[in-house]
């Protein structure tokens, strides 16, 4: 090996604590590059896989009652590849053990004995028996949460009758990666489960022999989709059809989307200005430890080194220190990708990971990390070696100090000598201080922009379960009842109150722009369910027009005062204009909200009901859980109180995995930093701190100089950290909007403190590392060596 | 007459720290030959270390021509520069300047392996009595020994000339002897052009040619009939 080689392997290892800090915050960068992209491939992977290899319908559709004799005709629909029909109902759960009754989605499985269309993948036991009407398998979700197994057995009321029903297997589907009850908007496993049983079962109890009631399509690749979907329309209309939709607006393939959309944003966001924030501050810190290097460049041009030799040596420094910080990323960012996507992957329950990694991540992170360093350290060789060699060995010139306008105030002060030579040493290298400032504001804005979600997902709490849904339970109706059944509900035991409410599925219409959802009616006097807005928290009216929620404004184009049209598709042919009276951000769905007399009118019938919203006794809920259970006519009570701590579960589950990484990682970039700065303003103070401890400064005044400039830094970097944290926050907000959630842009007062906590707290343990260094000084040889 | 190695015509010299200028050199005029050992002496300041570094091609002049031979120093790029001082120079320092990541053998090294005609490193350690210490870090040595060790740096590459600022500066009396032992045998042994800063007057007298250094200018030129050892040297 050469002996210039050696000396590099050397200098690395001398400077091992150093080079290990700058390698570590590269390793930040790459690791939140490779981590979170190797995630998001994994799971996008995942789940076409999972999708192809169980036959994911492309369009499904409801109808009240579609004879089997349309089948032959739906498969005709040019572009078409599958066809499945079949049955599916709701059906209320009594499961012993169980406080409050559960609910579950019923699908069949085809005479052939198992479904052609969402696969099931069985995890244990068989599939029923044909013709077996006490067999049944259920998702492995609902399983777990019960604890059922094979052979266990639990209620069942099918259309008001109710069965005890065996479990023969538990199985994943695709359909249900995220299962979600009617009126939930987060996942219940335990209240709410999905089964399959035999179709002729189904059938008989559901009065749909030769008929079905839903039906599966898929269509071959690049066929357009709303064709299809507007001929299956016209061919399920007759027969009760509610509007074929597509995997956009299937819910749980919307939520998965939703939630990797959600990933795939933080991954396109944070990770790259993680990484190019490291690369600043590589460059940075690089660059400064190698001006330290002055003398010994001066010497190896004085021996006949040429420019190119030395600037290599330095050169191949940066990409030693470079490469070990990109090695640590990948290796980490390798292992917690798969970390990360099997969490995820539990959390979906999908039945295996297909593991992607992407290699142009890994390449683009080493490129930007090894970049990073070797253009820090050409910079800073390049000044060096401009030198000539006597004046390179020679210490560099006694800075110019002035006496500009910030030293005459600083002098006005009359601070002691310490506290001058503080403030003069910021006053004369402004760039130096700023960009040492704004390494450690970044650091402090990524962790606002990773803790800022949990203050959202409050506020979206508090406007969700308290200021929208304020009803204990919602209770829904097997078919829509006039609303005086109301009256029937409010005898019901433990109801105090009760509210009716209408949802009735209906396409809207403004120029070009049209989207499908639901129209709830509300009245003005309704308080359990209001029209809310979470942003300006006052009530929105409908009036005689209609209520649109922010986003689906948006996806319309429409504003206030602008006439869209509506069409119903439960009713023959029915399409109105009606004028936007105003809208609201709930940060949940895309609903749209017509006062209810109006719509009913509109509609031509009597105010009906799908739902009522109740206030309940608490005393009295299992009377009324048992009375439900008993009531044919509803198929199902949701609990809110049930519904808010299994979606406070769901973001503890995958929200705080990305919290927990991103304020981690952001933490360990302002401790690599901060030290940094404070090893390198050492090194280079090195000579002027000894001279004035052998004056007689004692540690503790030689510590304050050193450590008193960067603390006044990072006093400066925090607020101007927590304000860029704020506009993150706000970035990264502004792309979460999907169709099933928003979020609001909150950050906590605690949140600020947090993140000021943290960086205060790595300036100080950083502080205290050098501070030993201080104490540690060997004055003798500092003073010795040539000046 | 020997050859004649270096010579300059009228340098001058102007460092400007800050507001302040200083003149280093005022118009200097010398001549020095192939195999003599030369002695610049004169106070601090004086500057004979800005000429020395001006030969070495370590710093540029203000002003005024300066030749190695037939090569005009003054009129070198960098890349010219940096050919010169790996080709034809060897510098030892007052302060040793040793690369302390590198043992004594690899410190000489560094300059063996671009040199176009070198001496072993062991050769060179060897010359300035330091065989035995070669696997050793500047920092187990003693100065005078560290001093030894950039004077084999120096020679290992066989240069013409061997150019010395205050080489024993930083070094009592006893290393410091040493050290010019070393040097003397250096130029006898290879007939190196040796040029040694020095403010010990002492030092003069082993010397064949010494230059008094003044204010920035030669206030003299001596040429010593007879010289004498470096151990008789009163410090």
């Amino acid at each position: 090996m050469r002996a210039l080689d050696k000396k590099l392997v050397r200098d690395i290892r001398r400077l091992w604590a150093q080079s290990l800090a700058i390698a570590l915050v590269l390793a930040c960068g790459v690791l939140a590059m490779v981590m979170m992209y190797g995630a998001e491939r994994s799971l996008t992977g995942t789940r076409d896989t999972y999708y192809e290899r169980t036959r994911f319908p492309d369009i499904w559709s409801n109808a009240a009652r579609a004879p089997k004799s349309l089948v032959p005709e739906i498969a005709a629909i040019e572009g078409v590849s599958q066809v499945e029909a079949r049955i599916t109902e709701n059906a209320v759960l009594d499961i012993e053990g169980l406080d409050s009754p559960a609910m579950g989605q019923i699908i069949s499985i085809p005479a052939s004995g198992a479904p052609e269309m969402s696969r099931l993948i069985l995890r244990a036991g068989r599939l029923p028996e044909p013709g077996h009407d006490r067999e049944v398998v259920i998702a492995e979700a609902f399983a777990n949460a019960h604890g059922f197994r094979a052979g266990d057995s639990f209620g069942v009321t099918l259309n008001g009758q109710k069965r005890e029903v065996t479990i023969t297997g538990i199985v994943l589907s695709p359909e249900f990666i995220y299962t979600i009850g009617p009126g939930s908007i987060f996942p219940d496993d335990k209240r709410f489960g999905i089964l399959w049983m035999p179709e002729e079962v189904l059938a008989a109890a559901f009065n749909l022999s030769g008929a079905f009631n839903s039906v599966t399509l898929s269509v071959t690749r690049g066929t357009d989709l709303e064709e299809v979907k507007d001929t299956l329309e016209t061919l399920l209309k007759p027969y009760g059809g509610s509007g074929p939709y597509d995997r956009e607006a299937q819910t749980s393939n919307a939520f998965l989307d939703g939630e990797l959309e959600q990933l795939a944003v933080m991954v396109q966001v944070l990770p790259p200005i993680f990484l190019v924030i490291t690369a600043f501050l590589v460059n940075m810190v690089l660059g400064r430890l190698i001006k330290l290097e002055r003398e010994q460049i001066g010497l190896l041009k004085a021996l006949g080194y040429g420019r190119w030799d030395i600037s290599w040596h330095y050169l191949k420094l940066a990409m030693g220190i470079g490469a070990i910080g990109v090695a640590i990323g990948w290796g980490t960012g390798y292992w917690s990708s798969m970390a990360i996507a099997r969490v995820y992957g539990e959390f979906f329950h999908f039945p295996y990971l297909v593991f992607v990694q992407y290699p142009a991540v890994y390449a683009l992170s080493a490129v930007i990390g090894l970049g990073a360093a070797m253009v820090g350290a050409a910079l800073a060789v390049r000044k060096v070696v401009m030198l000539s060699p006597a004046v390179a060995m020679s210490p560099p010139a006694p800075t110019r100090f002035r006496r500009g306008l910030l030293d005459r105030i600083i002098v006005f002060f009359r601070p002691g000598q310490p506290t001058m030579m503080i403030l003069r040493a910021i006053g004369r290298w402004p760039v130096r201080s700023a960009l040492t400032s704004l390494g450690i504001s970044m650091s402090a804005a990524m962790i606002v922009a990773g803790l800022f979600m949990l203050d959202s997902f409050d506020e979206l709490l508090d406007v969700a379960f308290v200021q929208v849904n304020r009803q204990d339970a919602m209770l829904e109706f097997a078919i829509p009842r006039s609303e005086a059944v109301l009256d029937d509900v409010e005898n019901l035991p433990g109801v105090m109150r009760a509210e009716g409410a209408f949802a009735t599925p209906a396409r809207l219409y403004h120029g070009p722009r049209t989207r499908t959802i639901a129209i709830e009616g509300r009245r003005e006097s309704n308080t359990l369910a209001r029209v809310f807005d979470g942003d300006s928290r006052t009530e929105v009216p409908p009036g005689d027009g209609i209520v649109l929620e922010r986003r689906l404004a948006d996806h319309l184009d429409a504003r206030v005062g602008d006439v869209i049209e509506v069409e119903f598709l439960q009713h023959d042919d029915l399409r109105r204009p009606v004028v936007v009276t105003g809208t609201v951000s709930t940060f949940f769905g895309l609903g749209a909200y017509m006062d209810q007399d109006r719509l009913s009118a509109m509609l031509g019938q009597v105010p009906q009901a799908t739902l009522a919203n109740v206030m309940i006794d608490p005393a009295e809920q299992d009377a009324l859980y048992e009375a439900v259970k008993n009531t044919p006519a509803i198929a199902g009570i949701t609990l809110m109180s049930q519904v808010r701590s299994s979606f406070d579960e769901t973001m503890a589950e995958s929200a705080n995995i990305s919290v927990v990484i991103f304020s981690f990682v952001a933490s360990l970039i302002t401790i690599g930093v901060v030290y940094n700065s404070a090893r390198i303003q050492l090194s280079e103070r090195a000579r002027e701190l000894a001279s004035l401890r052998i004056l007689g400064f004692t540690k503790g005044e030689v510590s304050y100089i050193l450590l008193g400039e960067l603390f006044i830094l990072v006093a400066a970097a925090i607020p101007l950290g927590l304000w860029m944290g704020y506009g993150m926050a706000g970035a990264m907000v502004a792309s979460f909007d999907t169709d099933l959630y928003s979020i609001p842009l909150i950050v906590t007062r605690e949140t600020y403190i947090r993140a000021a906590l943290v960086v205060a707290g790595a300036s100080i343990a950083s502080a205290l590392l050098v501070r030993r260094r201080i104490d540690r000084m060997d004055l003798v040889s500092v003073m010795k060596t040539r000046e | 007459m020997a050859e004649c190695i270096f010579h300059t015509e009228d340098i001058t010299k102007v460092y400007r720290t800050g507001e302040v200028e200083v003149h280093a050199l005022r118009g200097v005029n010398i001549e020095l030959f192939a195999n003599e050992f030369t002695v610049l002496l004169g106070a601090s300041g004086s500057g004979k270390s800005t000429l020395l570094n001006i030969l070495g091609g370590l710093d540029s002049a203000t002003s005024g021509r300066a030749w190695f031979k037939k090569l005009e120093l003054t009129a070198m790029r960098d890349r010219e520069l940096t050919r010169y001082r790996r080709d034809h120079v060897g510098f030892v320092f007052q302060f040793y300047n040793l690369v302390p990541s590198l043992t004594a053998r690899e410190n000489v090294s560094l300059v063996t392996e671009v040199a176009k005609n070198p001496m072993p490193p062991e050769e060179a350690l060897e010359r300035v009595g330091l065989d035995h210490r070669m696997d050793h870090f500047p920092a187990e040595m003693s100065g005078g020994e560290q001093q030894r060790v950039a004077i084999a740096r120096a020679i290992a590459k066989r240069p013409e000339v061997l150019l010395c600022d205050e080489p024993t500066g930083a070094l009592d009396s006893k290393t410091g002897v040493q050290v010019l032992e070393a040097l003397e045998k250096i130029n006898d042994d290879l007939g190196t052009t040796t040029v040694v800063i020095t403010h010990n007057a002492g030092i003069q007298k082993m010397a064949h040619r010494v230059l008094f250094f003044a204010d920035g200018t030669i206030a003299d030129v001596v040429v010593n009939d007879t010289r004498i050892e470096p151990r008789d040297i009163e410090w």
